[in-house]
């Protein structure tokens, strides 16, 4: 039974008391929801949480332990982790520690024994909010400290989370040369690329187009990642060369940064979406495909620019979930067709994509 | 793939048949009729018409507030295309029916019947049903689309399963193709268990076919529902892990949902497959997947590991079965997420795709996404042992469960613990221990009962107790270690609990962990009342939190609340009118679905009067829990503590809680026992007073009672004691009937016979703890009556008086009843009405009462009518009487509950006017399935279910009760005839018809000699099974004989004869009668021709005339 008191407490003053476990230290960020019931260590791993408490609504977390491939970056990307309960003794073949000890391990601080369906609620009513997970200050205290730290929604995070140097991933030398940009990409894009048959070559956020091209790639795929894509204008004109270049597929931040290069716009949804159970519809099949989301802004469709369509919609909401260029061997898509976590119903949006790459076509 | 694409071009239906699935059995019961009455609502939103065919009247799907047009028929080829003939449907949806409505579908179309009449069969089309029903043509599409099978062979004949076992090797499983709930199922460990597990198999199936499979006991049993429409959107509506791993049938596992030990990548792995093969095989609704998983390592280790699509390591995995229709699973699927399968399955069935159908929880999103839990569900399965206590308990692939219990909790620990609570079996809670589990002190895990069977949880937490370690447990039992380390972390509360002071934080964190008010009393030395004194103090108090589909995500209006110690309630008091319905848990013997049809009519009827209703219930697989049935629903255990915490929830003024009513009359005996504790608690219960049910209860009271009357009751009196019993038999003469006070379902009721006997019973039911009194009553031999009333206090409807067939001795749960009393004379029926009629009003009954009655005739003398009992609430009748009358006596009762008078409703006092009609009751067993009982009918019941017969003429309804109920005689054949020598006189009119019929009589040796003093020549068989052959149970198994009657003299030693003649006539599924009365009305319906009966619409009875 874990001992210390802790507390998440939200920007709009509501506090959430349980115990600290993970590291125990204070952290700060946009505290937003998650559906899944399982791959909590995908979710922890995944560079789009960054700056982001995440609060998964399923209550049991930990069952399976922390395993060898269920990491989707190089680190925790979570900046806390808020749960109701905390499974102390996980039960599964290849597990190799508990979350507590991988959060400990990399100094993130977690939250169990709270009521997150309460604030899940709150998240749904108010929107997401800023908040703080603390063991240390009291609730006005943390409140104080909230005011004095940047907003989420100022930060790039980009930067925080893109790979350093180049790299070429794990040994992967298939006939179809695909360069990644990575903004925050997930391994498992680049698991399924290499499991496609492609050689995949990972690149730096801010690569330069030419030199991205410099690499002779067959196609670009344009990585998810977190924060506002609103931010990020010293990327847009790369991926606008690059995307009239060369056949394209841009999956969450990567489908937002073609919207805003082509002369569109985003917006901040209220609470986002994050879970794995989101229906989409493909308009071209007219299919709907059960997804795995995480974001918190999408492309208004109203500003499209007319060389893209909308190609996928959210069921839920009528949210633009994907699009397509109208002349250009270009796709998008907001959800996570790579899963991981997350439903593998989209796995058919990298075969569309190896095959315009091969037919150097468009989508029809 | 195009081709099985059925874009929703196809017409929409006008008028669909729906076909139910009868009786409750085991493997069949309330989650069918859930999920008729679901589907026929769908379908009527969507302007068709539903003709309903069921022959189980206790159920709401026979209502015609639910389908437009109903049959309470036998299910059967002949009486279905009757139906079909002259309502002309266009459209038959086969998939809300379980295994029976599923088979009669198949036969249907296969007999031409559906072409005939050009009826379409809806939804998953008929090839894709075959495809997954037939093990063979299943096992090759899957071996086709590369999903994993178990290596497996069917076979037809004992010689080929040796081969196969030499094959693959043991352990192997069996599986009978065709079956309900693993009827005829089971394990061959060793060489010499084959034949025996074989023959058996290959006669449970239908087509005399048997899988033998590799067997893959002590993996993960993992189950997905899926769902699909015609435009090819698949989407998985949850899946759930068995905690018994595979080798225990899934319907009397305990599961789990959502699944608790499996990676997101096995999750996914496994949800893909499931996709893949409903696309493959194109069902169009909802369908079941189950799989093998392989378990973790550490528990069985040398399971090689697979690669998955990207290269990473995964488990291996095994597609198990699908089943392509509703099921048990997918109604506790349905309840455990809020998304209603049946509904949509039933739009699916019309031509709607899932992005067409609205989303009825939300009501803002659609159907086509998938539900989010965030909470944690557990599924405990009700067995009947606790009835059949000579049963065999090990669980495997025969399912034996009746019923089944769910809770739903934020942690695994309260929701397991708020699910035992809910399982109604007496004190047992998790520190309940059987007492001969005390002296074991070594080799702990092989003397407890950890293998599977219905004590197991028990038998683990006593382990843990004992100082066993949990991966100990884990290597024994093979359940996963996720699953002990549970039970173990409860385990250690308990020990806090114990030497701990209780503190606010050790309280909080115990409630967290699903301890009740009386288990923290237990454990920390309290009054369970100062345990809600004090946790109230300390403001420690349940919230209510919403089933929504989505995990809060959106704005959900559904009305589907859990308890759980949480910060946020979510359910503040409704405002205005209310009252609660207490349901009756899960389904078991005695307590059977007739009481969630109760419950069901009583919300409705309140609701009729402006007031909500609130239903609080245990039983996933019911009516009652559908979200929409009342105006509010607690899924929540029957308890005073559950009870108690929901009116303070719902009351908007804590100092005074009496403004909300409980309807205690509807759910059974488990509601009517909440009575005292709610009348003790100041709380307000609706109707009958808890005086009036406690007079009704208590034996001296009621004596006193009906004394004051002038109503003869039998002699007799309660006692405490052998030899106070002795005293009261020798005053009143044997036979005596003998039985607890607060009775369900007669148990341990018994007709005894001697001092001996006497005292072996008392001392027995003293030493199983018993505290109440027992009863000992004169055994009386006369006609068995059964009324069922309403009263308002001054007037007492009638609305028919139902006679056995059996003469009395029978419980009246396993007797044919029938309406009208057509044997009784109007003399006979007044003194009846009459003494109901006082009885009500004195009584002062508000609501239902039932009166049992025995009428004696002695020749030369009027009749007597002694007065068995009174029963101040619903009877098992009610549906059946309400059927056969038109009286809606719910209805009318709960309207009475709530101050309006019976003649305000326009219902006058005394004997409804007779229909033209005649109803029978037939009982249904499920005996084939719990090897070990006794179907000896006696004072304790044994059926699970029921039919009803209904027809212008006794005869008619006669025959299609006994067609229905499968206690028909064959036209002709061999018939085994054993009877006691009281009744070989009795006999000799019965026996000679049966040979006047052509049927080849086999006799015991006794038996056979009194047949040949009376001119017949029976073939004689032995009893005695070990010298010699042919003897009775040979000439059973090798199907020489097609029925049974073997009569017995009473008492528990005489039982054991004939005993082995019983379980072989079970377990081969001819009729064994073991009254006489039985036999003799099976062979007046032979002698009137098998198919002389109508099929009309139920309505059609009750207007028409004899034609």
């Amino acid at each position: 039974m874990p001992e210390h008191k802790a507390r998440l407490v939200l920007e709009d003053g509501s506090s959430f008391e349980g115990f600290s476990f993970g590291a125990e230290t204070t952290t700060y960020g946009e505290v937003v929801f998650n559906t899944s019931m399982t791959g909590y260590q995908e979710m922890l791993t995944d560079p789009s949480y960054s700056g982001q408490i995440v609060v998964p609504t399923y209550p049991i977390i930990g069952n399976y332990g922390i395993n060898a491939y269920g990491t989707e970056s190089r680190s925790i990307q979570v900046k806390g982790f808020v749960i109701r309960d905390e499974c102390a003794m996980p039960s599964h073949s290849d597990s190799e520690g508990t979350v507590d000890t991988f959060l400990k391990s990399q100094k993130v601080p977690g939250l169990c024994g709270v009521d997150t369906r309460a604030i899940t609620r709150r998240l749904r009513v108010s929107g997401v909010m800023m908040g703080v997970l603390t063991s240390q200050m009291s609730a006005p205290e943390a409140l104080k400290f909230l005011k004095s730290q940047p907003r989420y929604d100022d930060i790039d995070f980009v930067k925080l989370v893109t790979t350093d140097k180049p790299f070429d991933w794990d040994n992967s030398d298939g006939k179809t040369k695909v360069v990644v940009m990575d903004f925050g990409t997930k391994y498992n894009i680049l698991r399924i690329l290499k499991s496609k048959g492609c050689a995949v070559r990972v690149v730096p956020a801010t690569t330069s187009s030419a030199d991205v091209l410099a690499l002779k790639p067959d196609g670009v795929l344009l990585s998810p990642g977190p924060g506002d894509p609103a931010l990020l204008e010293n990327i847009r004109q790369n991926v606008l060369t690059v995307a009239r270049a060369k056949p394209t597929l841009g999956i969450c931040l990567g489908h937002q940064l073609i919207a805003w290069a082509f002369g569109g716009k985003t917006y901040k949804l209220k609470f986002g979406h994050r879970g794995g159970n989101h229906p989409v519809k493909d308009m071209t099949s007219g299919l709907v495909h059960i997804t795995a989301q995480n974001h918190g802004y999408a492309v208004d469709a109203d500003g499209l620019p007319s060389s893209l369509a909308v190609s996928h919609i959210n069921l839920n909401d009528n949210t633009v979930e994907g699009m397509v260029h109208k002349t250009l061997p270009l796709m998008t898509i907001q959800y996570h067709a790579e899963a991981s976590p997350g439903p593998r119903d989209n796995m058919y949006i990298f075969d569309k994509f190896l095959e315009m790459v091969k037919s150097g076509n468009g989508v029809k | 793939m195009e081709e099985k694409i059925r874009m929703a071009n196809t017409p929409k239906p006008k008028k669909v048949l729906v076909i139910g699935s009868g009786p409750i059995i085991i493997g069949q019961a309330a989650e069918f009729d859930y999920a008729g009455a679901q589907a026929c609502k769908s379908l009527r939103e969507e302007g068709v018409i539903t003709v309903l065919v069921n022959s189980n009247p206790a159920t709401i799907m026979t209502d015609e507030g639910i389908a437009d047009i109903v049959y309470i028929e036998p299910l059967t080829i002949e009486v279905i295309e009757r139906i079909i003939a002259r309502e002309k449907p266009d459209g038959l949806l086969p998939t809300m029916g379980g295994q029976t409505g599923l088979n009669l579908a198949v036969q249907l179309a296969e007999h031409g019947i559906l072409d005939k009449y050009g009826v379409r069969l809806l939804g998953t089309p008929l090839s894709t049903i075959q495809k997954a029903e037939d093990r063979d043509l299943f096992k090759r599409l899957l071996i086709e689309i590369g999903e994993p099978v178990p290596p497996s062979r069917t076979v037809g004949t004992i010689e080929k399963a040796k081969e196969v076992a030499k094959e693959l090797g043991l352990p192997l499983v069996v599986r009978p193709a065709f079956t309900l709930g693993g009827t005829g199922g089971g394990f061959i460990r060793h060489a010499d268990e084959l034949e025996r597990m074989v023959s058996y198999g290959l006669s449970s199936s239908p087509i005399h076919q048997v899988l033998l499979e590799k067997s893959l006991e002590g993996w993960k049993e993992i189950e997905y529902e899926v769902m699909r429409d015609g435009a090819d959107n698949c989407i998985i509506i949850c899946n759930m892990e068995n905690l018994d791993p595979m080798g225990v049938h899934t319907g009397d596992s305990i599961v789990v949902a959502p699944s608790q030990t499996l990676t997101d990548k096995e999750y996914q792995m496994l949800r893909t497959a499931s996709i893949h093969i409903i696309r493959e095989l194109g069902v169009e609704g909802g369908c079941n997947v189950q799989y093998a998983l392989a378990p973790n390592k550490n528990v069985i280790s040398g399971i090689e590991t697979n690669i998955d699509y990207v290269g990473n390591p995964v488990s291996q995995y095994y597609v198990i079965e699908v089943n392509p229709r509703v099921s048990r699973s997918s109604a506790l699927a349905s309840k455990a997420t809020g998304y209603p399968i049946a509904r949509v399955s039933a739009k699916i069935a019309v031509g709607k795709r899932l992005d067409e159908i609205p989303n009825a929880v939300t009501k803002r999103t659609v159907a086509a996404f998938e539900p989010a839990l965030d909470y944690c569900v557990v599924k405990i399965p009700r067995w009947p042992f606790d009835k059949f206590a000579s049963g065999d308990r090990t669980l495997g692939t025969q399912m034996k469960s009746t019923g089944e219990v769910m809770a739903i909790d934020r942690s695994f620990e309260a929701a397991f613990q708020k699910a035992v609570r809910s399982l109604d079996i007496g004190e047992k809670s998790l520190l309940w221990e059987a007492p001969e589990w005390k002296n074991i002190q070594e080799n702990i895990l092989y003397n407890l009962p950890l293998h599977a069977n219905d004590l197991r949880i028990w038998a683990i937490m006593a382990a843990l107790r004992k100082g066993a370690t949990p991966m100990s447990i884990s290597l024994y039992t093979k359940i996963d270690p996720w699953f002990i380390n549970r039970l173990n972390n409860i385990l250690k509360m308990q020990e806090r609990l114990l030497q701990e002071p209780l503190t606010h934080d050790l309280m909080w964190q115990a409630k967290r962990f699903g301890f009740s008010d009386e288990q923290i009393g237990v454990l920390a030395d309290r009054l369970p009342e100062a345990v809600r004194t004090q946790r109230k103090e300390w403001g420690i108090k349940p919230v209510y939190k919403m089933v929504d589909t989505c995990a809060a995500e959106f704005v959900a209006e559904t009305p589907y609340f859990y308890s759980t110690y949480e910060q946020e309630n979510e359910a503040p008091p409704l405002p205005g009118r209310k009252a609660i319905v207490i349901g009756s848990g899960p389904i078991r013997i005695g307590q059977g679905i007739e009481f969630d049809y109760c419950s069901v009519h009583a919300a409705w009827a309140f609701q009729e009067e402006n007031t909500q209703s609130i239903l609080v219930n245990s039983n996933p697989e019911t009516v009652s829990t559908d979200f929409d049935t009342s105006t509010r629903l607690y899924f929540e255990p029957l308890d005073e503590e559950s009870i108690r915490d929901i009116i303070d929830n719902e009351s908007s003024n804590p100092a005074d809680l009496s403004e909300i009513g409980s309807a205690v009359q509807f759910g059974g005996q488990t509601a009517i026992n909440l009575s005292q504790v709610l009348a003790k608690n100041n709380l307000t219960i609706l109707g009958s007073s808890a005086e009036a049910i406690d007079t009704a209860s208590d034996r001296g009271k009621f004596e006193g009672f009906l004394t004051r009357l002038g109503i003869p009751m039998p002699p007799g009196a309660a006692i405490r004691t052998a030899p106070d019993a002795i005293k009261v038999a020798a005053a009143i003469g044997y036979p005596v009937l003998v039985r607890p006070s607060y009775v369900l379902g007669g148990r341990a009721m018994e007709v005894v016979n001697n001092d001996a006997e006497l005292s072996q019973y008392v001392n027995a039911a003293i030493s199983a703890g018993l505290d109440r009194a027992i009863l000992v009553d004169k055994y009386l031999l006369g006609k068995e009556i059964d009324v069922d009333a309403v009263s308002d206090g001054e007037s007492v409807l009638i609305p028919g008086i139902m006679e056995h067939i059996e003469r009395a001795g029978v419980h009246s749960g396993d007797a044919m009843t029938i309406y009208p009393g057509i044997g009784l004379t109007n003399e006979e029926v007044n003194i009846i009405v009459d003494y109901t009629e006082r009885i009500g009003r004195e009584l002062k009954i508000k609501g239902l009462m039932n009166v049992q009655a025995i009428v004696v005739r002695n020749p030369g003398q009027s009749s007597q009518v002694f007065i068995i009992e009174v029963n101040p609430r619903a009877s098992r009748t009610i549906p059946f009487i309400s059927k056969l009358t038109d009286a809606p006596m719910v209805r009318i009762a709960s309207k009475v509950m709530l101050g309006k008078t019976l003649k305000e409703q326009g219902y006058k006092s005394g004997l409804l006017k007779r229909q033209g009609l005649i109803g029978i009751k037939a009982p249904v067993f499920s005996m084939s399935k719990l090897g070990g009982v006794d179907t000896y009918l006696g004072p304790e019941m044994k059926s699970t279910g029921e039919v009803m017969g209904i027809d212008y003429t006794y005869q008619g309804a006669l025959t299609k009760a006994l067609i229905a109920a499968g206690l028909m005689l064959p036209e002709k054949g061999g018939i085994l005839i054993s009877i006691a020598d009281r009744d070989k006189d009795e006999s000799i009119p019965i026996i000679k018809k049966i040979a006047e019929h052509g049927y080849k009589l086999y006799a015991t040796e006794g038996t056979a000699n009194m047949l040949q003093q009376n001119g017949l020549t029976p073939t004689m068989v032995t009893k005695k099974l070990h010298e010699g052959h042919p003897n009775v149970v040979d000439v059973i198994r090798n199907v020489m004989v097609h029925a049974v009657i073997n009569t017995v003299s009473g008492g528990r030693t005489t039982l054991k004869d004939g005993f082995e003649i019983r379980r072989a006539a079970a377990e081969m599924r001819i009729p064994c009668y073991t009254s006489l009365d039985t036999a003799r009305v099976a062979i007046e319906s032979l002698s009137a021709g098998r198919t002389e009966y109508n099929v009309l619409r139920r309505t059609e009875y009750l207007n028409g005339s004899a034609k």
